[in-house]
């Protein structure tokens, strides 16, 4: 057993953990941060993508143990201080960019990630980067359409299907 | 997954020093090992993580023609921090998995690991590079010993690999899109006086360096100048996405490719 102490959504949270425990565990079943889903446990999916320090990064892939002393940021901080969706997660509302909402918080997760980094991406390095986020339900078309609409861009150009 | 004990230590001593005890592992960026564990195909008494060591850390110029990459650096950093000095490795970086793989795994982990059908192993041998331990120092050609092998002694870490900078490079993948690792891929890297050749994802062996068309390059630096080349199929990987005559073709229609964008 270990003790770590992380800033989660930036508050401080320590725990108890096994060092083989996951950070997607210690999120969920120490913190009740259920967010972060557990998709296919294997580093494929992406419903489980956070950030620490912030890098996207797949919580079912790294320890807890060597989260010690990071930033972590998860789905659960991501509403303005008043509790309405942020730019990102109100896109995704307005462009049916979910539909049974599995992926969403790892969709989010990433799509933050890339406006970080690349405020205007194209539709193109959208769906590039968007490779290690599967969704089985809307065929990641409005997904798109909702990240290019909260990097503030219009979303004409992308046909409705 | 089984439970270890964990390290994890701020320096190459310490990380030394933590994995002599018995069943120890360095723990990289944990993108091949943490899945592997999990599977209990490998299961360590003890973890030593090398994330916290910043001399493991970052690229850096080291005189005109070489570029140093610490053995713990990300693949999303090298893509960054490499891409004025070495644009085709930085390239080669920027395309392994996904981009939160490439956050957390290190090339020092990939090396190590020696995954068929990994990417860097082909950088690595094209570039002629040389690999750095807590022990010693490796050549790019002395490293690899087979699928999923290398010359790396137990507790040994890979602490810097050093890239001489070709004067063309292109790296051609040629990607397995359900596992995002190459199904084939050829790095080709032209030196003043010589060509290197390197091929994953196709021999049961590993990485290997194309001999035949390292001479033809060589004399004639051009696409043509290997139409008369010939892949044997012989001792090739087989699986449900490629045969080996599939993987045979691809290492000669890659290298060519590959040739042509380096041009």
């Amino acid at each position: 057993m270990s003790e770590v102490t992380m800033r989660v959504n930036g508050k401080s949270v320590s725990g108890q953990v096994e060092n083989r425990t996951l950070l997607s565990t210690f999120l969920r079943d120490s913190l009740g941060l259920t967010g972060t889903h557990i998709g296919c446990d294997t580093s494929q999916c992406g419903a489980c993508v956070i950030h620490v320090d912030g890098a996207a990064v797949k919580a079912c892939t790294m320890l807890a143990v060597e989260a010690e002393g990071a930033d972590v940021a998860t789905i659960e901080g991501q509403a303005n201080a008043d509790g309405s969706l942020n730019v990102i997660q109100q896109a995704f509302q307005d462009h049916h960019g979910l539909q049974c909402g599995f992926c969403t918080p790892g969709m989010v997760m990433s799509a933050a990630a890339l406006l970080k980094d690349n405020p205007r991406p194209s539709e193109a390095v959208i769906r590039k980067y968007l490779e290690g986020n599967l969704c089985r339900c809307t065929g990641y078309h409005n997904i798109v359409k909702a990240i290019l609409a909260a990097s503030g861009q219009s979303v004409d150009a992308i046909a409705a299907e | 997954m089984y439970d270890f004990e964990f390290e994890r230590p701020e320096s190459v001593t310490d990380a030394v020093t933590s994995l002599q005890s018995e069943g120890a592992m360095p723990l990289g960026g944990g993108q091949t090992l943490i899945p592997t564990l999990k599977q209990r195909l490998n299961s360590p008494s003890k973890l030593v993580s090398l994330t916290a060591i910043s001399d493991l850390q970052g690229v850096r110029l080291d005189g005109l023609n070489t570029i140093r990459v610490g053995g713990a650096t990300t693949h999303e950093t090298v893509a960054k921090q490499a891409v004025q000095h070495y644009p085709a490795l930085a390239d080669l970086a920027g395309h392994i998995g996904d981009p939160a793989v490439r956050s957390r795994g290190t090339i020092g982990g990939s090396l190590a690991n020696n995954d068929p059908s990994a990417c860097y192993p082909a950088a690595v041998l094209a570039s002629d590079a040389t690999i750095v331990t807590s022990q010693r120092e490796i050549a790019a050609d002395e490293f690899f010993d087979g699928m999923f092998a290398t010359v790396l002694e137990e507790g040994e870490i890979i602490t810097t690999v050093k890239f001489p900078i070709p004067v063309a490079a292109n790296y051609q993948k040629f990607l397995q899109p359900a596992s995002r690792f190459a199904l084939t891929g050829v790095f080709v890297a032209k030196f003043n006086s010589s060509v290197r050749v390197a091929v994953t994802g196709a021999s049961e062996d590993g990485v290997y360096r194309w001999s035949e068309a390292e001479s033809l390059l060589s004399a004639d630096f051009s696409p043509v100048a290997l139409d008369g080349a010939h892949v044997s199929p012989d001792s090739m990987i087989s699986d449900l996405h490629g045969s080996p005559e599939y993987r045979a073709s691809l290492v000669k229609t890659l290298t060519k490719r590959a040739v042509v964008a380096a041009s």
